[in-house]
């Protein structure tokens, strides 16, 4: 398995473009928690302090950062979609084989990358959320601080479930910018499943349940909108706002099963291929 | 003989076109074999199978006797085919260690390879700057970097200058001196000729020789002939039974032996009949000539 990453890396890392890609990905998320702890003056009117809000008190802060994170997950997408498509375009995937690395170990190389990529990237918000958390918070009892740290098994595995799509789109159209598109096309069709599940049935909770184990929709349902935990924390009496904004286990294994899925799909497709 | 290579009834189909059909052949130890075939005729396909990049339809493939998996087995084997693929922003030495990790061979080798290549001065630069020799070059490095039991080369000298081919020739006649067993497919027909002890001819797919290239060549040659009395000379040709197919070209009288016999006792027999020859020469038909006869219909 080490022998595999490490052939990974060194393809990856060698290469400058997808060297500050990964650079980005993994910096953007800071700079963003950085700048929304910074107080935003309008002009000595008054002063916005997002600190202020409780959106860094634990335990929300961990639900928080793992939202807005994961939307920059992109940049390493196009990383993961470029290096399928890199080893299409030079030829080096047919190098490989005749080199001596199964199919097999082809794809599990790639996968493997995927998920050490995930893995720091989780570690790093982990890290971050938790120092932010003990900086803003005004609490900072160890129960408090632990709980729902699950938003961080749900953002790694939201990581993995996104590139392990990218990974298949990437072997199956071979082009960067055919699968990064196709992967807008797909967010498309989820959403017109959605709707029409919702003229069959006519009921919204029917539609959701369906669009909630789509491919994106399964990923997107892990870590919920935390806009209304934070309109809740300010006005704890209104009960309609109540919603379930947890991580359960079968949102998980909805993601799993895709990520397996995607996997196994990309190591199929590359074994019937004559390349 | 111990086999690198067995085919067995290979067959590979892409829709409606039939790329191989029915091959066989075997790959032993120590020789160096050429596959010779026109454009299209299923060299880079057969290669291709049993390289692991293309899926064969049926007939089956071993390598080192089947005891170890098409994977493991392309380890101990090097092969180039049909032009240079490496990472072009990776510099040489890059590339090879990224392929020493791949065929898990110690880093050490690297030098001495790209030395036998004489690329090491070069090694810091990135692939994508070398010219397609020197890129042609470092696929050889790549490939033997294993110290191979068999190099598999699908036409290596393609696009190359007279230099580029010299040098390239020059290499992989010294690794054939070394007793490694060398795989060569190709169009060029002096290439196999001059380096090759065995062949399989291909056409369309199919195997029309397979065997040393002395057989291949199995005839006993042909004479040139000219004489002043043409029509006398033709007359005698005809009458004697050592001679196969005659014909005139441009005023050359060719004849086709039918047993061995050399020229001088050829000379005579004309003498000794009546016949003065003003041109003789005796000629063994090259490669080349033999298979345009082969592959052509």
């Amino acid at each position: 398995m080490l022998r595999l990453i490490n052939l990974e890396l060194q393809k990856l890392l060698l290469n400058r473009t997808s060297k500050i890609l990964i650079f980005i990905s993994f910096i953007l998320p800071f700079t963003v928690l950085i700048l929304s702890s910074i107080k935003i003056n309008f002009f000595g009117f008054f002063t916005l302090e997002l600190g202020e809000l409780g959106i860094f008190n634990f335990p929300i802060i961990w639900h928080i950062t793992t939202f807005f994170a994961s939307y920059f997950k992109l940049f390493f997408a196009i990383v993961v979609v470029s290096m399928i498509s890199n080893e299409y375009s030079n030829k080096t995937l047919k190098q490989n084989l005749i080199d001596g690395l199964s199919k097999k170990e082809f794809i599990l190389s790639k996968f493997y990358t995927i998920v050490f990529f995930s893995l720091v990237a989780t570690l790093l918000i982990g890290l971050a959320t938790f120092f932010i958390g003990l900086y803003y918070s005004s609490y900072t009892e160890a129960s408090i601080i632990f709980r729902e740290m699950d938003f961080l098994l749900a953002y790694f595995m939201k990581l993995t479930g996104f590139f392990s799509l990218c990974l298949l789109l990437g072997m199956l159209l071979r082009k960067s910018a055919f699968a990064l598109g196709f992967l807008f096309i797909l967010y498309i069709v989820e959403w017109l499943i959605y709707w029409g599940v919702y003229e069959i049935t006519e009921s919204t909770n029917a539609a959701w349940q369906v669009w909630n184990r789509l491919p994106l929709g399964s990923m997107y349902k892990l870590i919920d909108q935390p806009f209304q935990r934070i309109i809740m924390t300010k006005y704890p009496d209104k009960i309609d706002l109540t919603y379930d904004y947890a991580v359960h286990w079968h949102e998980i294994l909805t993601v799993m099963a895709w990520t397996g899925i995607f996997v196994f799909l990309s190591f199929r497709l590359l074994k019937k291929r004559d390349l | 003989m111990e086999p690198i290579l067995t085919i067995n009834h290979l067959t590979k189909k892409f829709g409606y076109l039939t790329a191989v059909k029915d091959l066989s052949f075997t790959i032993n130890k120590g020789n160096v074999y050429g596959i010779l075939g026109p454009n299209g005729s299923g060299k880079s396909t057969t290669l291709g199978i049993v390289l692991n990049v293309v899926n064969k339809t049926t007939g089956e493939f071993q390598w080192f006797n089947g005891n170890l998996s098409t994977h493991e087995a392309l380890k101990k084997v090097g092969a180039i085919i049909e032009r240079p693929n490496f990472y072009p922003y990776m510099t040489a030495y890059e590339n090879l260690k990224l392929v020493c990790k791949i065929k898990e061979v110690d880093y050490s080798k690297i030098q001495e390879k790209l030395e036998l290549v004489d690329l090491w001065d070069r090694k810091d630069h990135k692939f994508r700057t070398y010219s397609l020799g020197m890129k042609q070059r470092l696929a050889i490095a790549s490939a033997l970097l294993n110290d191979p039991e068999i190099l598999i080369l699908d036409e290596p000298t393609n696009g190359l200058d007279p230099q580029g081919i010299h040098k390239i020739r020059s290499l992989i006649k010294k690794i054939a001196s070394d007793g490694t067993t060398i795989l060569l497919a190709s169009h060029l027909l002096d290439e196999v000729e001059k380096v090759c002890s065995h062949v399989v001819v291909l056409r369309k797919g199919e195997k029309l020789y397979s065997g040393p290239v002395d057989e291949m060549i199995s005839s006993h040659g042909y004479l040139e002939l000219r004489s002043n009395d043409t029509d006398k000379l033709i007359q005698f040709l005809e009458e004697k039974k050592m001679f196969g197919k005659i014909k005139i070209e441009e005023g050359l009288i060719v004849a086709f032996l039918d047993q061995p016999m050399e020229a001088q006792d050829i000379n005579k027999l004309m003498f000794e009949n009546g016949i003065t020859l003003s041109h003789l020469v005796k000629r063994k038909e090259s490669l080349e000539e033999q298979f345009l006869q082969l592959t052509d219909n």
